[in-house]
């Protein structure tokens, strides 16, 4: 019978296993001993960060490639995604690829998977690396053979002389490239496109053989020996704390071994633990009996009053006030009052849970005052930092170790489960993992935020959009970090409000204020989901009140192709942390996804009784997405027969992978907006488990559904997040064209799984 | 209390409750962690084994109940069903994060024992009860089909 396997074992995450063989030459190992000494390498800083070879790739003896991959593997196939940039410039074959997943070390540069950036921020300097490497190993064959290194290459595994086809494979000469430099950026020879054979093409995943044989060790799965199992009872309200607790029934669960009050949480929120009782035991299960048995008296705190429906009002009415400018073109109010028309609709969204398909759940162990940590986390440098910090130890004294994410979407950034765990090991004298159950994670979160938004719009007597108000009132992110933070900031801003490309001479954006009173956290494509929401049917809206095809409608509001710059209108604007030089709001590429859905789905076409298409586009981290939804509203019930999204993200690494991402990004998008609803009530959550938190089901899943790339050599934009903001808004478009009735306010399923459409504000 | 459990055909003795859930049992106690926690109440599907060839959700079903059953979980499913399973799911990149897929393949293999050539509705019924919040349904239905299609031959 299986026991608790050592610790190491834990580390056999890949498809062939991290052991190294006895006698393994690790060339990297060898060249970091070489270099780090006095000064950094030559490729210390590159485009991206540092692209030393020695940091990413490890070739032992056999030909094996060890590849760092320093993000978080959580379903966008990242290991892939990095081994296949590093594989194709060393040359070695698929099948020699081994991943090692990098701990938590800033010497890797940023490691925070989220933002959709792993390929945009990595895709130059890993290649840089491979490349590196592949030219030392040329450098040190042509050394053996005594010709010149540019008559070697490396070609899967191997040298090659073209002069005389000598091959040495390159286990053979790891040893004589550990003892050279890396060569400078300079002389770096990058493969041009139409060589590559990893890139841009379907490579296969290096995580779904194990998969589907039920391996792989996601943090939920992590096992040490003499490890404890707890759960933990937290305060219902934010910032609520323990008054009292008796957990004398608790104690007689068997299996249970101890129960620990935790610090009670401060603001601002951070990342900190959110205080409460825990309850260690031997097993989850007696864990989470006993949490049952525990009585615990709560101390409400500051956010007791918070009320999803009076909150809803509270938002509403601000909405409707004058806001604060933060984007202006034109004389915006001037033309809105003078309009031959005025269209203005709010639209709501409200509060969502990420709910990925694995609650956090986290493993710590001490040795003295050092602690190493088992974690699903999408940020293992913030995870350092947290428990570093939470714990009052030095940051070096931690160690994180990332395991295969069960979901992250942003939940997962968040590091109060991994502090939770190093806490408690601390007490118990023994590895602990701190499980959280689906409840804790519905009633505990980061939420996605709630938001009103006002728009309005001025018509000529052709029809023609000459103004347009965007204002937009949600509590930020910032709230998170900072105690009272009460109104949007440009990083929630540039979020699809202040990058708004449209080709009206009159634009405005106004935020206003609104305080939080839960944790507010981002969900993958974070304020996109809501502006793009909004956004995108208000141009449906101002379609129909100007008798037009949305479809025309929305190609002439985005305008001719041209690049927008929101900062000579006075936004700041980050562009996602890339540079507007390389990736452009390029209204051009907007058009083009738009267009080609619109071919795609064969809009225009004679649908079926009660069928409607919708259309949305929109572009979130650089990439650019169109959807177009068709529905079927028949015997008073809403289908979705079939779904249509192109996705232009520039240079894609792994093609097949980015289909799967915009095939589940757009259906997390509808997802949500059918049955997404977190709701206060006397400021605690009051969904609690599936029944009452709604997602999508296969049998709710459209049975047809169309995912296109746009082929494109730009530089890579995003891939996680762009598919799922234009989700919303084409559903809600498709809706009012088979009903007549315009969905302003999400989701489209109540809590009574009755649809809302006759209710829509 | 002492209960003998057949697993993957193999017998194991585990000290536990009668009412303890089978899913704890198999991840804590028999360390066969890939059968997931997902919701504990039988509603996501993430903790599917198989009892006696029957899909069970190991979430509620108390271990008192399974023994001396037949308990087949993701480590053990094999025969025809469960590699035309696997070699679509692979085939076809269908698992993104891949935590509910241990679940999604042990209903995949038993809709195939119950029905060679599902239709689509056979498919929504078969696969209502597992919940991907990745949302990878495209590619279960299309490997469904596939697997199926690879089962006649």
């Amino acid at each position: 019978m299986p026991s608790s396997p050592p610790a190491s074992s834990f580390l056999r995450l890949g498809r062939r296993g991290f052991a190294a063989g006895a006698g393994s030459l690790v060339l990297g190992v060898v060249l970091r001993r070489h270099l780090r000494a006095d000064a950094p390498g030559p490729l210390a800083d590159v485009e991206g960060g540092d692209a030393s070879p020695d940091l990413w790739i490890a070739l032992e003896e056999d030909g094996t490639a060890r590849i760092t991959c320093h993000r978080s593997e959580m379903g966008q196939q990242v290991w892939t995604a990095m081994c296949q940039l590093v594989a194709e410039e060393l040359e070695v074959p698929w099948e020699k690829v081994v991943v090692e997943q990098a701990l938590g070390d800033p010497k890797y540069g940023d490691q925070n998977t989220d933002g959709s950036r792993s390929v945009r921020f990595n895709f130059t300097r890993l290649r840089i690396a491979g490349a590196a490497m592949r030219q030392m190993l040329e450098q040190a064959a042509a050394t053996r053979w005594g010709v010149g290194a540019a008559q070697c290459r490396g070609v899967q595994g191997e040298v090659v002389h073209e002069g005389s086809d000598r091959r040495l494979p390159y286990g053979e000469l790891a040893a004589a490239a550990a003892a050279l430099t890396p060569p400078p950026e300079r002389r770096i020879q990058l493969k041009d496109p139409d060589q590559w054979r990893y890139v841009a093409k379907p490579t296969p995943s290096l995580t779904i053989p194990a998969i589907v044989k039920g391996e792989g060790t996601f943090g939920i799965d992590v096992r040490l020996p003499e490890m404890l199992y707890a759960v933990v009872a937290r305060p219902p309200q934010v910032l609520g704390s323990v008054r009292s607790f008796d957990d004398t029934a608790a104690r007689r669960v068997p299996g249970v071994v101890r129960t620990i009050q935790l610090p009670a949480i401060t603001a601002p929120v951070a990342f900190k633990p959110l205080g409460g009782v825990a309850v260690v035991a031997r097993n989850t299960w007696a864990a989470i009996r006993g949490r049952e048995e525990l009585e615990v008296e709560w101390e409400a705190g500051p956010n007791a009053s918070y009320d999803s429906e009076a909150y809803a009002e509270t938002l509403f009415a601000q909405v409707r006030e004058a806001g604060r400018v933060r984007r202006e073109r034109g004389d915006t109010m001037g033309a809105l009052d003078s309009a031959h028309q005025r269209v203005e609709a709010e639209y709501y969204v409200p509060h969502l849970a990420h709910s990925m398909m694995e609650p956090p759940a986290a493993t710590a162990r001490w040795d003295g005052d050092r602690v190493e940590c088992w974690a699903c986390t999408q940020n293992p440098q913030a995870a350092r930092s947290t428990v570093a910090q939470v714990c009052g130890v030095p940051e070096a004294n931690v160690t994180v170790h990332v395991t295969w994410l069960g979901g992250g979407f942003g939940r997962k950034s968040k590091q109060d489960f991994v502090a939770e765990a190093a806490l408690l090991a601390r007490e118990m004298g023994k590895p602990v993992k701190v499980t959280w159950t689906r409840e804790d994670e519905l009633r505990h979160g980061y939420y996605h935020t709630v938001s009103a938004q006002r728009l309005e719009g001025a018509l000529d007597e052709s029809g023609a959009c000459t103004a347009f108000l965007h204002r937009t009132v949600f509590p930020p992110i910032a709230s998170t970090f900072q105690e009272g933070a009460n109104e949007p900031g440009w990083g929630d801003l540039r979020l699809g409000a202040s990058d708004t490309p449209f080709a009206v001479p009159h634009l405005r954006l106004e935020t206003g204020e609104a305080e939080a009173h839960v944790r507010i956290g981002w969900l993958r494509s974070v304020a996109n989901i809501y502006h793009a929401f909004a956004v995108q049917s208000f141009v449906a809206e101002l379609a129909h009140a100007a008798g037009r095809d949305p479809k025309d409608y929305l190609l002439e509001l985005i305008g001719p192709p041209r690049e927008i710059d929101p900062r000579t209108e006075g936004a700041e604007y980050d562009n996602y942390g890339s540079s507007m030089d390389t990736h452009p709001i390029d209204t051009g590429r907007l058009r083009a996804v738009t267009e080609m859905v619109a071919e795609l789905a064969d809009w225009g076409r004679t649908l079926p009784e009660g069928h409607g298409l919708g259309i949305a586009a929109h572009r979130s981290f650089t990439s650019y997405v169109a959807t177009v939804v068709e529905v079927a509203m028949v015997d008073d019930r809403l289908t979705i027969p079939a779904v249509w999204s192109v996705m232009d993200a520039g240079t894609v690494v792994n093609t097949d992978h980015a289909l799967s991402q915009l095939e589940g990004g757009t259906l997390f998008g509808l997802s949500n907006a059918l049955y997404g609803e977190i709701t206060a009530k006397d400021g605690a959550i009051v969904q609690d488990n599936f029944p009452r938190w709604r997602v999508m089901r296969m049998n709710e899943s459209p049975p047809r559904m169309e995912a296109r790339l746009v082929p494109s050599g730009a530089p890579p934009g995003g891939v996680g997040e762009p598919p799922t903001p234009p989700a919303a808004p084409a559903l809600a478009n498709a809706i009012f064209a088979a009903t007549g009735t315009r969905v302003r306010r999400l989701p489209i399923f109540g809590a009574d799984r009755r649809d809302r459409l006759g209710g829509a504000r | 209390m002492s209960i003998t459990l057949t697993i993957n055909g193999e017998e194991h003795e585990v000290e536990a409750a009668p009412d303890t859930p089978l899913l704890w049992v198999l991840r804590d106690h028999l360390g066969l962690t890939g059968t997931k926690y997902g919701c504990g109440v039988a509603q996501c599907g993430a903790c599917t084994v198989h009892v006696d060839g029957v899909p069970r959700r190991a979430c509620v079903a108390p271990v008192g109940s399974v023994a001396g059953k037949a308990v087949v979980t993701i480590e053990g499913v094999s025969g025809p069903e469960a590699d035309a399973v696997r070699e679509a799911w692979t085939e076809l990149a269908v698992p993104q994060c891949g935590y509910c897929q241990s679940g999604q393949i042990m209903s995949a293999v038993a809709l195939l024992k119950s029905r060679p050539s599902p239709s689509d509705d056979d498919i929504d019924r078969g696969m209502a009860g597992n919940i991907c919040r990745c949302a990878t349904y495209v590619r279960i239905r299309r490997a469904i089909k596939q697997a199926a299609g690879e089962g006649e031959r």
